[in-house]
């Protein structure tokens, strides 16, 4: 069979339990088998049985995703693997918070960029704005891109979450 | 005399008390080990699992059997598991007895062994603290478990205990690790028999998709050159899964190879049978890989050693793949049919297919393709040539086989030529005869595993064929098999040299023979009688049959050091980074010096 060698970037969410050492396993097996983590982020979502989702952007031949999804399924602690790339459409969003430093027109200029990307200020002094901005990683990528020459000092960002498109849930 | 209303009542009660009656958590995982089945442990204490070996001194149910280091529990585990199809269970103090139990750990994963391994940890209001013989076993094994699990909290201590043993056995075997705080072993909790309880989410899928199967049987009829590639799954699955493999076989009239985990899996004295495959695999098997047009992989897994060079295996063939495990499938080799479920149910559901549907296979083209593989046969690739007194290992194990195949014998090895003589010259006609090291390589592992195999069979005939350099990486066990009465046999090719590394050297580092040889060997007979076991000898050909007899009549520990030629390579051989149809069939065989610089960095 022909192998096809071309490297695609999938998003995969994988609901746990939220036990002591999951997150290391899933980590682990990233590491000790060599893929790529472009993000990562894991929260509780579900209290009462105690379930996390991990939301992990990777990137890979078609052969490696397929292996990590099954690598994923057999860690025991793990519920489902769901690529939502492949999956059909899904929605992502990444949030930042982005500090920029500055004044006079390099300060203006600032707010006017962060108006058009529809960043919220969310912290302000004479001299520094705390910028909080949520969208596709492109879009947060080229913000961030443009408030370098106008004072960014610092950022922080929390990785993608996403979530397929639809009516269907996991 | 039936019982009275106030009997009755006093009789409910107690039993009721009996029920609510706390347990220490020691108490409660000894009472788990039994409700599980487990009848040995093998272990060795320490601080830090005292509670639990005073819990084992207080009751009669569980054997436990001490080992000289924590490597060799493992290892016996091992033996006793693959040699019985049950989950064998360790017992090891904190810090350095849960590292000493890290490789057979590993081994045991790579290999799919299901094991419990139970570790002792310092209490819980000290870990982190460096505190004396601590060390983050969970952290450490978390790579080589298939599960592992710390308890915290003494409520979760039944269900943990009975949850490892069924992730340990169920789906692809493996082995769990449980680590206990020395607090936990000592608090006292109520205990409810768990064991037929099943993981909430963990639950491998055992049926194959019927659409698949019927799509692999119809292939299987179509195919002209097709063959079975079968591995240690089908072992894995049970006796029924090797019978229902045999029916299969039998009923298609096709050829059938296996791995060296695989071995035992069909009947190897069968003319179906064409030897094994992959690195030291026989001509035949290799090239019938790389010719066929269909091949059925039967949990088996497309091991680096069994493939060769991956963009020249088998480029011709549709590939059909059967596994429990999902993550097998198409990681090295991309197949065209995958069928995911337990080896033993498919088979099963595949001869039911085709008994129903009433098909046959291409008469003409088997036939046709039979007189090829017979081709190849007759090329004798495991020929060997005994002449003069000095003793070839492959003579050396040929009279091993000839001389107990009527026994019920099981068979272990080291790691390493002797190794491979024996997997290309011992036949195992049944599953769970044969015990070695595939997947990780453990030299030292032969010895403890024929221990662990003698103790869940204490009336067979346990030989480990070993070699001298791997039988050295374990040998404090001799004394475990005198304190239990195993009277295993040491079958050791003793060239002197680590043999395969040596051959390596020869093949690919210009005979620059760095470090490989062993000077300053004991002299393994005495060696033999100064740890209470028999010690004998073969020097010459002639005396290598009265010695194998001798070792098999004496009903003790027998080491039977077999002086055999230090030259010997061992043949066939793909080399690294070569592809089936490049074989070395023997040392006049030039390497193709183009492929090896790129076969050199690989092991």
């Amino acid at each position: 069979m022909v192998v096809d060698l071309t490297i695609e970037r999938h998003t995969i969410a994988v609901l746990v339990d939220n036990e002591a050492g999951v997150l290391a396993r899933v980590i682990g097996l990233f590491s000790g088998r060599g893929y790529n983590i472009e993000s990562l982020t894991v929260a509780e979502i579900d209290s009462d049985d105690a379930i996390s989702r991990i939301t992990v952007v990777t990137s890979g031949t078609p052969q490696i995703i397929e292996q990590i999804k099954a690598q994923l399924e057999r860690l025991v602690p793990v519920h489902r693997v769901i690529d939502l790339t492949a999956d059909g459409a899904n929605v992502e969003r990444e949030l930042a918070l982005v500090k920029v430093v500055g004044k006079g027109n390099k300060r203006v200029e600032a707010l006017r960029i962060a108006d058009i990307f529809r960043a919220r200020v969310i912290d302000s002094t004479n001299e520094s704005f705390v910028f909080e901005i949520s969208g596709a990683t492109e879009k947060l990528n080229a913000f961030t891109d443009l408030m370098v020459p106008l004072g960014l000092v610092d950022v922080s960002r929390t990785g993608v979450v996403a979530i397929a498109r639809g009516k269907s849930a996991l | 005399m039936p019982e009275c209303e106030c009997q009755i009542r006093r009789r409910c009660n107690r039993e009721r008390k009996m029920a609510d009656r706390k347990l220490t958590g020691s108490e409660i995982i000894v009472k788990a080990l039994v409700n599980e089945g487990v009848e040995t442990v093998f272990g060795y204490p320490g601080g830090a699992v005292l509670p639990i070996y005073d819990a084992i001194f207080q009751q009669n149910q569980l054997k436990h059997v001490l080992v000289r280091q924590e490597g060799g529990a493992v290892h016996m585990a091992e033996g006793y598991a693959r040699s019985t199809g049950k989950v064998g269970c360790v017992l090891v103090t904190s810090g350095p007895g849960a590292t000493n139990a890290v490789t057979g750990l590993t081994d045991a994963l790579m290999d799919s062994i299901p094991l419990v391994c139970l570790t002792g940890q310092v209490p819980t209001h000290l870990i982190g603290n460096d505190a004396f013989q601590e060390a983050d076993t969970t952290g450490i094994t978390r790579p080589c478990t298939k599960h592992n699990y710390l308890v915290k909290n003494i409520a979760d201590l039944p269900r943990i205990m009975h949850e490892a043993f069924y992730v340990a056995r169920s789906g692809r075997p493996g082995p769990v690790v449980i680590d206990l705080p020395k607090d936990i072993q000592m608090g006292t909790a109520t205990y409810k028999n768990l064991s037929q309880v099943e993981h909430k989410t963990y639950q491998p899928r055992l049926k194959g998709d019927i659409s698949e199967i019927e799509k692999a049987v119809a292939m299987i009829a179509a195919a002209k050159k097709p063959l079975f590639y079968c591995g240690g799954g089908v072992i894995n699955s049970g006796l029924k899964a090797s019978k229902q493999l045999d029916r299969l076989i039998k009923l298609t009239g096709a050829p059938v190879t296996l791995t060296l985990m695989g071995l035992g899996a069909y009947p190897g004295s069968d003319d179906q049978f064409i030897g094994m495959l992959g690195m030291h695999g026989t001509y035949e098997a290799n090239l019938a890989m790389h010719d066929a047009d269909l091949i059925v992989a039967v949990g088996s897994r497309f091991d680096d050693r069994v493939t060769g060079r991956l963009n020249a295996f088998s480029p011709n063939s549709k590939k059909i793949h059967i596994d429990i495990d999902p993550s097998s499938i198409n990681k090295n080799v991309m197949v065209d049919l995958p069928i995911v479920g337990d080896v033993g149910v498919i088979l099963d559901q595949m001869l039911r297919v085709w008994k129903a549907k009433k098909l046959t296979t291409n008469q003409r083209a088997i036939k046709a393709w039979w007189k090829r593989i017979n081709e190849w046969r007759q090329r004798e690739c495991l020929k060997y040539n005994q002449s003069g007194s000095v003793i070839k290992p492959q003579y050396a194990i040929e009279r091993l086989y000839e001389a107990t195949k009527g026994h019920d014998c099981y068979i272990t090895t080291e790691v390493g030529q002797h190794q491979m003589w024996a997997a290309q010259y011992y036949k195992f006609d049944e599953p769970k005869r044969w015990m070695t090291s595939g997947g990780l390589g453990t030299m030292g592992y032969g010895l403890p595993s024929a221990i662990g195999v003698q103790v869940a069979h204490p009336g067979a005939l346990v030989v480990d064929i070993s070699g001298e350099a791997s039988f050295l990486m374990n040998m404090q066990e001799m004394s475990t098999a005198v304190q239990y009465g195993a009277p295993v046999k040491v079958f050791i090719t003793n060239n002197q040299y680590m043999g395969m590394v040596r051959q390596w050297q020869e093949l690919m580092h210009g005979s620059r023979y760095s470090e490989s040889y062993t000077d300053a060997l004991p002299d393994l007979v005495k060696l033999a009688e100064s740890c209470h076991w028999v010690g004998l000898r073969a020097t010459k050909a002639d005396e290598v049959d009265d010695v194998i007899q001798e070792m098999i009549s004496i009903d003790r520990p027998v080491i039977a050091d077999i002086w055999v030629d230090q030259k010997e390579n061992c043949f066939p051989m793909i080399p690294s980074g070569a592809a089936h149809n490049e074989m070395l069939l023997g040392p006049d065989d030039d390497a193709d010096q183009s492929g090896a610089e790129d076969g050199m960095v690989l092991v």
